[in-house]
């Protein structure tokens, strides 16, 4: 039982983690029509943009944090309208090459810059609190606690603001929207800087959990994309609740199974979402 | 270089020029022809390796296997080990939109590798399967030869495939679903036959590989080399277009290993990783090629139709 709880709370911590990373992508997915391949890759880079400032300017990480998330999004905007803008009107298909291959040159930026070898933020070790007979580092407290912070903004931002409401019409019902003078471009830009910018904060929070790796983000990328499908594609709720059903569950699995196969349990997840019910929870736009 | 030197890295670099076009050829079944987006490739080519090794190598302490078999029964092993796994993701994902394959082929791939880096019972784990003996005791001249004879059989068969009506209904899904539909073709079954062909021609190339490397290991299959360069090959080469994928296979794997002599020119300091500036390189160069020429070197072109003549 103990065990279980333990491997509960470490569910919801990977859960937030991924919910952050998955909101970004189900709104590209929903605004740009697109499975964007690189979004792992925006988390590594997210990260090794806010270990610069750690190390350079000798912040803690929580400053350093909206430093990375405002450096990304910029680095999103910057490549959609270097790359992806060119090939819009041309077959959905061929931006998610596009996509692939821009994973595979920020993954390979990482390694020549930041080199290939593990780092991490903080050398030492921290000392692990302890409720009764659970364990917990305070960085999971300041993961969980800043990641609620980000989900609860990105809430008001889409209920609250013009710009909110027309990425989410968009995401809906694109002819609708554009119909109604949506400023198409601009929700576009928003998109990558909102997607942008919470991949960051997923990868920096990523590299306090762990460490900091090139291919952090791309081993990432499956379970995100499968907490998309299984919230519903264009659903940021849905991409949140479906962050933390999988994280949970790829935590618990290793009750049952060796560790090593935990990216196969959020694929086993998304395939059954997709054979059973391929609008997701909340019914998406598939 | 001496003359001997230069021919012996021409055999290498051509046997994995004929590898690589075998692995587009499939893949352009799959997307050229029929607009499947797979990219588990690597995952296919994985398969066809890891079972020829099973069954070809000598018996070894600590795994499953080593059957001593002829090349030829590890070839159909390679073939047949595949059909299975590619049914049942292409049966899966048959009537999904190609996002959805996109994401689905690219984890069974991951799994496919997760399963031979962890069941060491079967695959030796990350130490890999060694001693797979290049067929025929023949060196690696006598075995560029197999590769060749490999790449244009399966080049003619995709041929006659392309102008066959079943290559017609496959063009047909892929320019217009609706339409194909409402002619009366089981679209799901076409693309399921596509798929599975597919994937079998890369576990074929799969297969050729382990016999010229005469090693497998998991390394080899990350979705960089085994996925990503295919790509590249058949988007540069012109999708579509079965001579586009095997030119492109020769061009990219040029480009490829001269960015090899290119990073050696660099200075370390300002590159970092020589292997990781290779990767930028050819990354930033698909990216060029979507951007401006889509289409490829050699545009697709549609066969004639019965009775018509060829332009």
């Amino acid at each position: 039982m103990i065990e279980f709880i333990q491997l509960l709370m470490n569910g919801i911590l990977l859960g937030s983690i991924l919910a952050l990373g998955a909101v970004g992508a189900t709104m590209i997915f929903g605004v740009l029509r697109f499975a964007h391949f690189a979004h792992g890759d925006f988390m590594a880079i997210g990260a090794y943009f806010a270990l610069t400032v750690v190390t350079v300017f000798n912040l803690p990480v929580l400053a350093a944090l909206p430093v990375a998330m405002v450096l990304t999004a910029g680095l999103a905007i910057a490549i959609d309208q270097v790359v992806y803008r060119r090939i819009r009107r041309v077959q959905p298909v061929i931006l998610l090459i596009a996509s692939f291959a821009t994973a595979l040159v920020l993954r390979s930026f990482i390694q020549m810059v930041w080199g290939s070898s593990n780092q991490v933020y903080q050398t030492g070790i921290q000392m692990p609190m302890n409720f009764g007979p659970f364990t917990f580092k305070p960085d999971h407290l300041l993961i969980f606690g800043a990641a609620a912070v980000l989900v609860v903004a990105v809430h008001l931002f889409l209920s609250r603001t013009k710009m909110g409401k027309a990425m989410r019409a968009m995401s809906d019902n694109m002819d609708l929207a554009l119909v109604t003078g949506i400023p198409a471009n601009r929700v576009i830009i928003w998109t990558w800087a909102i997607g942008g910018s919470l991949a960051a904060a997923a990868g920096v929070f990523l590299g306090m959990d762990t460490r900091l790796h090139p291919v952090m983000g791309w081993t990432l990328l499956l379970p995100i994309f499968a907490a998309t499908i299984l919230g519903g594609i264009g659903r940021p709720y849905g991409a949140i609740l479906g962050g933390l059903v999988i994280g949970c569950a790829m935590e618990l699995s290793t009750l049952v199974i060796p560790g090593a196969y935990k990216p196969a349990v959020a694929f086993a997840i998304m395939v059954a979402t997709l054979v059973f019910r391929p609008q997701g929870i909340i019914k998406g736009n598939a | 270089m001496e003359i001997a030197g230069l021919a012996s890295y021409g055999v290498f670099f051509l046997s994995l020029v004929g590898i690589y076009a075998i692995m587009a050829l499939g893949l352009n079944m799959q997307w050229g022809m029929t607009g499947q987006f797979n990219i588990g490739i690597a995952g296919f080519f994985a398969v066809g390796a890891y079972t020829t090794a099973i069954l070809t190598s000598s018996p070894a302490d600590g795994r499953v296997g080593g059957f001593d078999l002829p090349f030829f029964v590890g070839l159909i092993g390679s073939v047949t080990a595949c059909v299975p796994i590619a049914w049942v993701v292409g049966r899966i994902t048959a009537k999904l939109r190609t996002d959805y394959l996109a994401i689905a082929t690219i984890g069974i791939a991951e799994i496919i590798r997760l399963f031979f880096v962890n069941e060491s019972w079967l695959s030796n784990g990350t130490r890999g399967i060694a001693g797979i003996e290049t067929p025929f005791g023949m060196g690696n001249e006598g075995y560029l030869l197999v590769i060749g004879s490999f790449v244009a059989l399966t080049w003619v068969l995709l041929e006659i495939a392309r102008r066959s009506p079943w290559g017609r209904v496959l063009r047909a899904i892929r320019d217009n679903e609706a339409a194909t539909e409402a002619a009366g073709k089981d679209v799901a079954r076409f693309r399921l036959q596509a798929f599975v062909v597919g994937c079998c021609i890369m576990a074929l190339g799969g297969g050729l590989y382990a016999h010229f490397v005469n090693f497998v290991s998991p390394e080899a299959f990350r979705p960089l080399y085994g996925t990503f360069l295919v790509w590249v090959m058949l988007i540069a080469g012109g999708s579509g277009n079965n001579l586009g994928a095997m030119l492109g296979a020769l061009v990219v794997w040029l480009i490829w290993s001269s960015t090899e002599m290119l990073a050696g020119l660099v200075p370390t300091a300002l590159i970092g990783s020589e292997s990781a500036f290779r990767v930028f390189l050819i990354g930033v160069l698909l990216l060029i090629i979507l951007v401006s020429r889509p289409q490829g070197l050699l545009p697709e072109k549609q066969p004639p139709m019965p009775g018509e003549r060829s332009k």
